[in-house]
């Protein structure tokens, strides 16, 4: 182990440390897939921007947090939360969503800020304003030891192993199966297979559905990790925003691909202490290198990485 | 009497009753009336961007707050600065701010455009919020606001918060002739034509990008007058002067006033501050406090109001209008 002062430009502790961080990162990452591929999915087939998307990652974990209460288990409470946001994003999309698919971007960013709003403020009044915490579950709460004071906790790896597990079904439902060739023919062109009598109308509200589901899973699962705090989900709509310029419009494996970069780059940004020119970066001005990534691949794919030229 | 003539009419009696104001208001009233003519300015120049070159920006706020940052940053300890200085340099700093953004988000288009400058305004806020340069998330204060001396002559003083709302109304002013003048150029005929078809607007040999960018900064300088006069009204900057609640708010005025009309968000500024108030003085209700959870009412009074007044205030206008006389069999 080199003493810290000789490190020059990138300067970790050691080998454990590094490793820990780059399971955090891909955690992070893919836990960020699970929101964004279903953001995404609603943006290439419906035109639909969904301001409040982020607000089902938010309610997702209250939810985890008052059913694991209240029923008193972890495991119930995830399938009962998962039936309750899809219920709840078929509605919205029944009641709300669809009089937006033909207005213009700007009064869906609208609606769906005032709805983010109305979510934000009924947990609010439901759950209070206080940060909470859910306990890991008994069976996932060992720890794996990395060195004798370094140790991976075992339930990120169950995170990671969920999300690889939901984006392999993703997958598979896209690639192989009748509803996925639907959708990706919607994604292509919408009123093409409208006219082939695939029933776009079913088709919206289900990938809707689908895709509230997924960001209500990421905060279910990820409640035990982090704090259940309000706001929580506005962090995780931004980003969600900046992976799907990064992987393209209506991409699932841009998603992906974004997604892993995203959560690699912020996990490593804070961790990193970049020395340029004996000029010491702030450890919090990492928060950028997200957005600076950003900027670097509008300059040179505007359409994403995997996005198709408009 | 016509409906031009009768609009006019209205529009001069709201100007006299908006220079006669502080003569008879109380502070309270006057400093409220400050606060909704610098939401007016901003309203307006985001309209500049959403309402007539069709650029649906949800990152206005960062050219307002950034201003605010400016002056708060350049301002000495302890002592006042130059008005003379610091407010050139305030909007400077919001002009190259959208310069800088305006380069990266204007290579996009619908709704990715939104997106980037979401995020971009994001960049900021948390540049601000998470780093110590400026107070981090308690944001700082302008402990003595500037001085605007020329040799021993103080044509007005921000300390008084009548000169503080007169200054707002002048730039109200000379901000709606600019963009009039603007807008009634060559320049803003393009920007109309790159708002109905870019596409066409190019190949008829417009270099688009180029119209778009000045228009950006343009309207982030604006931004940045009102953020200048928000920092020298409240004597304090903090990091929700350039968050995403501020941008999605200035959106909702424009609309509810009726984007592309200039003087309907500067009128939506103030229908907002009223539903702000409204709802914020709502009273308790079965154990719970209505007023403190008012961004529940106004999140649902924007769901309805999108979906009902999609034209605005300016739209109601148009609804009640006899409609077209069609020719008797």
């Amino acid at each position: 182990m080199r003493p810290a002062a000789q490190c020059r430009r990138f300067c970790f502790v050691d080998f454990h440390t590094f490793l820990i961080q780059l399971l955090n990162g891909v955690q992070y990452g893919l836990l960020l897939f699970l929101v964004s591929s279903g953001l995404t999915l609603v943006f290439g087939i419906m035109g639909v921007i969904n301001i409040a998307h982020g607000s089902f990652y938010m309610i997702g974990a209250y939810l985890a947090w008052s059913l694991a209460g209240a029923l008193g288990s972890f495991w119930i409470a995830l399938p009962v939360g998962i039936v309750l946001t899809a219920a709840f994003g078929f509605l919205l999309e029944m009641l709300l969503v669809r009089k937006l698919y033909a207005r213009d971007h700007l009064y869906q960013v609208l609606l769906t800020y005032g709805l983010m709003l109305v979510f934000e403020e009924t947990r609010s009044i439901l759950w209070g304003d206080d940060v909470r915490g859910v306990q890991i579950p008994q069976l996932l709460s060992a720890s794996i030891a990395l060195t004798d004071t370094l140790s991976y906790p075992v339930y990120r790896l169950w995170i990671s192993a969920v999300c690889l597990l939901v984006a392999a079904l993703m997958y598979w439902v896209m690639q192989k199966t009748r509803v996925g060739m639907m959708i990706r023919a919607g994604v292509f062109n919408r009123e093409m297979a409208q006219s082939l009598g695939i029933d776009m109308h079913l088709l919206s509200r289900m990938v809707f559905a689908a895709g509230i589901t997924l960001a209500g899973l990421a905060g279910m699962i990820a409640a035990p990790t982090s704090a259940v705090f309000p706001g929580m989900g506005n962090q995780v709509l931004i980003l969600c925003f900046v992976v799907i310029v990064i992987g393209g419009m209506g991409s699932v494996k841009g998603a992906m691909v974004a997604s892993l970069l995203i959560g690699l780059v912020d996990t490593f940004g804070k961790v990193v202490h970049l020395e340029i020119g004996g000029l010491k970066l702030l450890p919090e001005l990492s928060s950028m290198a997200v957005y600076i990534l950003m900027a670097a691949i509008l300059l040179w794919r505007p359409e994403g990485i995997f996005g198709r030229k408009a | 009497m016509k409906p031009e003539r009768l609009l006019i009419a209205a529009l001069l009696a709201v100007a006299a009753v908006l220079i006669v104001l502080p003569l008879f208001a109380e502070k309270f009233y006057v400093q409220l009336f400050a606060k909704n003519l610098i939401l007016a300015i901003l309203a307006m120049s985001l309209d500049l961007l959403i309402g007539y070159a069709g650029l649906v920006s949800f990152g206005h706020a960062a050219f307002y707050g950034v201003a605010g940052y400016a002056l708060a940053l350049f301002a000495p300890q302890n002592h006042a600065a130059n008005f003379w200085t610091s407010f050139p340099l305030a909007v400077g700093a919001s002009a190259v701010l959208a310069l800088a953004i305006g380069f990266f988000v204007l290579r996009t288009h619908g709704i990715y455009f939104i997106m980037v400058t979401l995020a971009f305004a994001q960049m900021l806020f948390s540049l601000f919020f998470d780093t110590k340069i400026a107070g981090g998330s308690d944001g700082i204060y302008i402990d003595v606001r500037p001085v605007a001396r020329i040799g021993d002559w103080q044509p007005f003083d921000l300390d008084n918060f009548v000169h503080v709302y007169y200054l707002a109304l002048f730039f109200l002013a000379l901000v709606y002739v600019l963009l009039r003048t603007v807008l009634r150029s060559p320049f803003g005929r393009v920007l109309a034509g790159i708002r109905v078809n870019e596409r066409r607007m190019r190949s008829l040999g417009y270099a688009t990008f180029r119209y778009k960018l000045v228009c950006f900064v343009i309207a982030g300088a604006i931004a940045g007058v009102a953020g200048y006069l928000a920092a020298v009204q409240f004597g304090v900057v903090n990091p929700e002067m350039l968050g995403w609640h501020l941008s999605a708010s200035v959106m909702m005025m424009v609309i509810l006033g009726g984007m592309g009309t200039l003087l309907g968000p500067a009128l939506g500024a103030a229908i907002w501050m009223l539903l702000e108030l409204g709802f914020q003085g709502l009273p308790q209700a079965g154990g719970t406090d209505l007023g403190k959870h008012w961004q529940l009412f106004m999140g649902g009074f924007i769901v309805l109001a999108t979906l009902f007044l999609p034209r605005g205030i300016a739209g109601i206008a148009g609804m009640l209008r006899r409609p077209r006389e069609t020719p008797h069999e």
